[in-house]
């Protein structure tokens, strides 16, 4: 009796066993990937940010934080910080903006709706560096179609990217030409799970478009909206692939972004504590980023 | 009743033509590009071309720049990848799909961790790890980071979540082991959530740059990208937008012609895309 009691007790335990085996196996080969190429980089950015690793140094050597001190105090850390939010700035609120317009120019039943979606969504999947060589010539001094234009209504050529205040907005507006077509598709997939029937409802009620704009169709994206802002965000601040063709940086850092700039240290100056030590300062970020969406998972109202 | 029809009708029309404008206005640039490619260079520049087409930019870039090489590498990177993760993907998704078993929650942390700070951000620690490993200038260096993919992982174990266990139950019961209950019925039965995975992942690489353009170092391994952003930046580039244009409109019109052709399928599958 006692012996069978052991031995089914022995049985089940080694099942366990062999589906925790097997779980495991299965999951090796991601797990070995996902370690190597996510997880131990991001522990190698603590570590080595808080050394110094020059170009020709044989190893780090430990300094503690005088890298990210040095960096409160560099004018230029924060000239590139500011680049960034202002990017993001100019970027991620107009992308939404436009991308909710033309969703809702796409969700209705006009004529050409596979036309019109199509010339909205192709920008999203053309290489960056195709669409940045293209946007080049629009805004190249002088010759470039922008400044024609400009000189052809008798204006003054802009020459956009030279300058200091005008090379972030004329990226910015590009990038909300790729960008909004991409957001589209997620506020498209959103409206349509929004029912007719309110709408109907609200129509028999004499709103007007604008009230069930702000009183259906705003509320009930809520989800989507928040879900999108992320997504936003997380884009343009990793978008680094047009500076390198349209200006390296320029005007005089003008346009620097911080994984730009974590590419000049990196790769053009050989630092890679510095690079490092900035790649924590994206990682942080990053994380903060992925906190709005967590913090307001938990209070975020369902709608349907 | 009747003058609100027309109210209705007219608005109708009028949203119409301000969707077909924008449309129209979205196109320009690609329009530009196309009509640029073949026609002859000139130093001013128009949207409508002014002279016959010509293949002249196309022929001139096409010798002048390996672009033959670089499709090769492209290609191989493009595949290499989406064929691996096509692997540790499948493996991945059905243990976390279907096996109860310790330590999920280590593995969900790990891919979520993924899913937040994507490769791209990890340029310099990742490339320090490739000269370790001895890959960097290797078109093994270009994959290897993205063989593992949260994205992937997560899309198809949602997929196999909705696969009954009954079939894979009766599946072990007529004697399948667990890579044929996988490669029987959980493979073929996601079929779509594997086009999603796929058509996303091969843009992303084929549209890739800056971790390439850090990897390699010779024609060898080149890809598309880096191989334009050379040429956009060359001396022979300056002014010529004709020849420019070439190039952009040969590294770029395999995905835009593909995506012309099944636009539904690309846009379902970046609707994916966005897992968070």
């Amino acid at each position: 009796m006692k012996t069978t009691l052991t031995r089914g007790y022995a049985v089940r335990l080694s099942r366990g066993m062999k589906t925790n085996l097997k779980a495991w196996i299965l999951l090796a080969p991601s797990l070995v990937f996902l370690l190597t190429f996510t997880v131990f980089p991001i522990l190698r950015s603590f570590f080595l940010g808080l050394t110094q690793y020059e170009f020709g140094m044989r190893s780090p050597e430990f300094i503690g934080l005088e890298n990210y001190i040095n960096f409160a105090k560099s004018a230029l850390f924060w000239k590139i910080m500011g680049n960034t939010l202002y990017f993001s700035f100019l970027t991620v609120l107009p992308s939404m903006v436009i991308g909710l317009g033309l969703a809702m120019i796409v969700n209705t039943k006009i004529h050409g709706v596979g036309f019109i979606r199509t010339s909205f969504f192709y920008p999203v999947i053309m290489p960056m560096i195709a669409i940045a060589s293209i946007w080049m010539f629009i805004y190249m001094a002088e010759s470039g179609m922008l400044d024609q234009l400009l000189m052809a209504v008798g204006l003054k050529a802009m020459n956009v990217l030279s300058y200091r205040e005008t090379v972030i907005p004329a990226m910015s507006f590009m990038y909300v030409w790729k960008e909004a077509g991409y957001l589209m598709i997620f506020f498209l997939s959103g409206l349509q799970n929004i029912s007719g029937e309110l709408y109907e409802a609200a129509t028999i009620d004499g709103a007007s478009p604008f009230t069930m704009f702000r009183k259906i169709t705003l509320p009930l994206l809520g989800p989507t909206l928040l879900f999108v802002s992320t997504i936003a965000l997380t884009n343009s601040v990793k978008l680094v692939d047009h500076i390198v063709i349209m200006t390296e940086g320029g005007p005089n850092n003008g346009s620097t972004m911080l994984l730009y700039h974590i590419y000049q240290q990196g790769f053009a100056w050989f630092d890679q504590a510095k690079a490092s030590a900035l790649t924590v300062v994206m990682l942080v970020i990053m994380l903060a980023i992925a906190m709005i969406q967590f913090v307001n998972a938990d209070s975020r109202i369902h709608y349907n | 009743m009747r003058a609100g029809n027309i109210m209705k009708t007219h608005k109708h029309i009028l949203l119409n033509l301000v969707a077909v404008v924008l449309a129209l206005a979205w196109l320009v640039p690609l329009v530009w590009m196309i009509g640029t490619a073949f026609t002859e260079g000139s130093y001013t520049m128009s949207l409508i071309p002014h002279t016959r087409p010509t293949f002249e930019n196309l022929r001139y870039v096409w010798n002048a720049v390996p672009f033959g090489r670089y499709y090769m590498n492209t290609m191989i990177v493009v595949a290499g990848t989406f064929s691996v993760q096509f692997v540790t993907v499948t493996m991945a998704a059905y243990a976390l799909a279907v096996l109860k078993f310790k330590g999920e929650k280590l593995m969900f942390i790990i891919i979520f961790i993924q899913l937040i700070i994507p490769n791209d951000v990890l340029i310099s620690p990742n490339y320090m790890t490739l000269g370790d490993l001895g890959l960097t200038d290797t078109k093994l260096g270009i994959m290897i980071p993205f063989f593992g993919s949260a994205f992937g992982i997560f899309l198809l174990r949602q997929m196999f979540k909705t696969i009954p266990a009954a079939l894979s139950e009766a599946a072990v019961i007529d004697g399948c082991n667990t890579f044929q209950v996988i490669t029987n019925i959980y493979v073929p039965s996601s079929r779509a959530a594997y086009i999603s995975f796929g058509l996303v992942s091969i843009s992303y690489h084929w549209n890739n740059f800056l971790w390439p353009l850090i990897v390699t170092n010779s024609t060898e391994n080149r890809t598309l990208t880096v191989g334009l952003a050379l040429f956009a930046k060359s001396k022979e580039a300056v002014m010529q937008w004709a020849n420019v244009c070439a190039a952009t409109f040969i590294i770029s019109m395999p995905l835009v012609i593909a995506f012309f052709i099944f636009q539904k399928k690309f846009i379902n599958s970046f609707i994916s895309s966005g897992i968070k």
